[in-house]
């Protein structure tokens, strides 16, 4: 029984410790997803401006994020804003920009994707009736939209969730690197602890993320008209 | 035709498209009470006139007076013109995420700025006429194609315009829910209420109609009573239109 790895779980503080890191990492992530889903229907709405330079702009954005890998973007942000520009900002900082920048650009793409899907004829149903446009987009576009987006925006929400591993490499001592500490620490004394610990981790994002795809399928229930 | 009773009237109305001409110089009157019926050929531009009174498509030149006054000459706000000139489509584009009470007492309470109460005891004397009233708190995927359409002409009496527009709305319903739609149109005209009817029906049309307009190429080529239009036409064109509605045995 002693050989168990799982108590390593048990000594000391270290259950404490993962469960510390789980919260930086959520508070990370949720922040930024909080900022990406406002930022990012401002950005879906501009999205659908047919304006030229608007769409150049965007498009560029939108391609940028998406071909920069993640972890680019948080050494550019971390590292380079210091080298090229003397501003220090701390990991969590940094991590919590470039996961806003990317959240927003697939936001404003999901919620560009949701409001193009609305036919035209009901725009004119709703003119018919006399209403404005902004009653138009209130009551009958905006309902509509949203039901359209809340599935792959909270696809998004939970990817975001695990991306935020990556930003142990800017120094965050999140929830992956609490466990390495860990890990490491025991090495001699407990040498099968990666296997309960990253399992832990495994069933820490399983809590952390299943809640919010649970809310995805009632609000799917929901809204099945 | 007394001035008085003149609700609408469209005078050389020109629309143009791309590179052509939709309508070319559209001008006709409608009365009070009057039950208008247009036909002719796709592509004529009927459903594109339509659309025109009510706003949903600019027009190139032309004047369209409603009670009178012009609609056309950028005083009007088209807001409030529509409250006064309802129309129904083909597509019958319900609004999906809301109940069909909810549907027909979206333009009351929010355009009119009704009372909620008085607009629901309204929409449930409507939805009785047509006899859906038991389908109120029902979502539009629950209904059929008949019965949508039917909520959509609901939709737009309750906003109580002085003339009703309806652009094909038959065209994509299944052949037995037709007769339903047909039958509460055809009430609403023995009604009184004053109406413009783009339909390929023919029966219906010859039935419904006070005077039946003749479109082809953007122009109107005849007119008449549905009488003297489907017995004996005056021109080739509506001629050889009505016959392609007939078939000659084998």
């Amino acid at each position: 029984m002693q050989d168990l790895g799982i108590r390593v779980l048990f000594m000391g503080n270290n259950f404490i410790r993962l469960l510390g890191g789980l919260w930086i990492t959520l508070k990370i992530s949720l922040l930024a997803v909080a900022l990406s889903v406002v930022l990012g229907t401002l950005l879906g709405v501009v999205m659908t401006i047919k304006h030229p330079v608007i769409k150049a702009i965007t498009k560029f954005y939108l391609e940028f994020i998406r071909i920069m890998p993640q972890l680019v973007l948080l050494f550019l942000v971390y590292f380079g804003l210091t080298k090229s520009f003397g501003i220090n900002l701390s990991g969590q900082v940094s991590a919590v920009i470039v996961f806003t920048l990317w959240g927003t650009a697939e936001m404003g793409d999901l919620v560009r994707g949701a409001l193009i899907s609305i036919p035209a004829h009901q725009y004119e149903s709703g003119a018919a009736l006399g209403l404005t446009k902004g009653q138009i987009f209130l009551y009958i576009v905006i309902p509509q939209t949203l039901r359209r987006l809340i599935p792959l925006a909270i696809n998004l929400t939970t990817r975001m969730i695990k991306t935020t591993s990556l930003i142990v490499m800017i120094g965050v001592v999140e929830v992956l690197k609490v466990a390495q500490q860990i890990i490491e620490a025991n090495r001699y004394t407990v040498p099968d602890a990666a296997l309960w610990i990253y399992g832990t981790i495994f069933f820490l994002y399983f809590l952390a993320c299943w809640p919010i795809s649970l809310l995805a399928s009632w609000l799917e229930k929901r809204w099945k008209n | 035709m007394s001035e008085e009773t003149i609700l609408l009237e469209v005078r050389h109305l020109r629309k143009d498209y791309g590179n052509g001409a939709v309508l070319k110089d559209v001008s006709l009157k409608l009365e009070k009470g009057e039950v208008l019926v247009l036909i002719g050929p796709s592509g004529c531009g009927k459903s594109t006139f339509l659309r025109c009174i009510n706003g949903l498509e600019p027009i190139q030149s032309g004047e369209i007076l409603l009670d009178g006054l012009s609609i056309t000459d950028g005083t009007a706000k088209w807001s409030e013109v529509r409250q006064k000139i309802g129309m129904v489509f083909q597509s019958y584009e319900l609004f999906p995420h809301m109940t069909v009470l909810d549907n027909i007492l979206l333009g009351p309470t929010k355009v009119q700025k009704r009372n909620r109460k008085e607009a629901e005891a309204d929409a449930c004397q409507l939805l009785e006429r047509v006899g859906l009233l038991d389908k109120k708190d029902v979502y539009p995927r629950q209904l059929s194609g008949g019965q949508k359409q039917r909520v959509a002409i609901v939709r737009a009496l309750i906003m109580k315009p002085e003339i009703m527009l309806f652009d094909e709305v038959t065209a994509a319903l299944d052949p037995e829910m037709v007769r339903e739609v047909l039958d509460v149109m055809m009430e609403l005209a023995a009604g009184g209420s004053t109406m413009m009817i783009v339909t390929h029906e023919m029966q219906f049309a010859r039935a419904a109609a006070d005077r039946v307009i003749f479109l082809d190429g953007g122009e109107i080529v005849e007119t008449g009573t549905p009488d003297a239009f489907f017995d004996s036409p005056k021109t080739d064109r509506a001629q050889r239109f009505l016959n392609t509605f007939t078939f000659e045995k084998k």
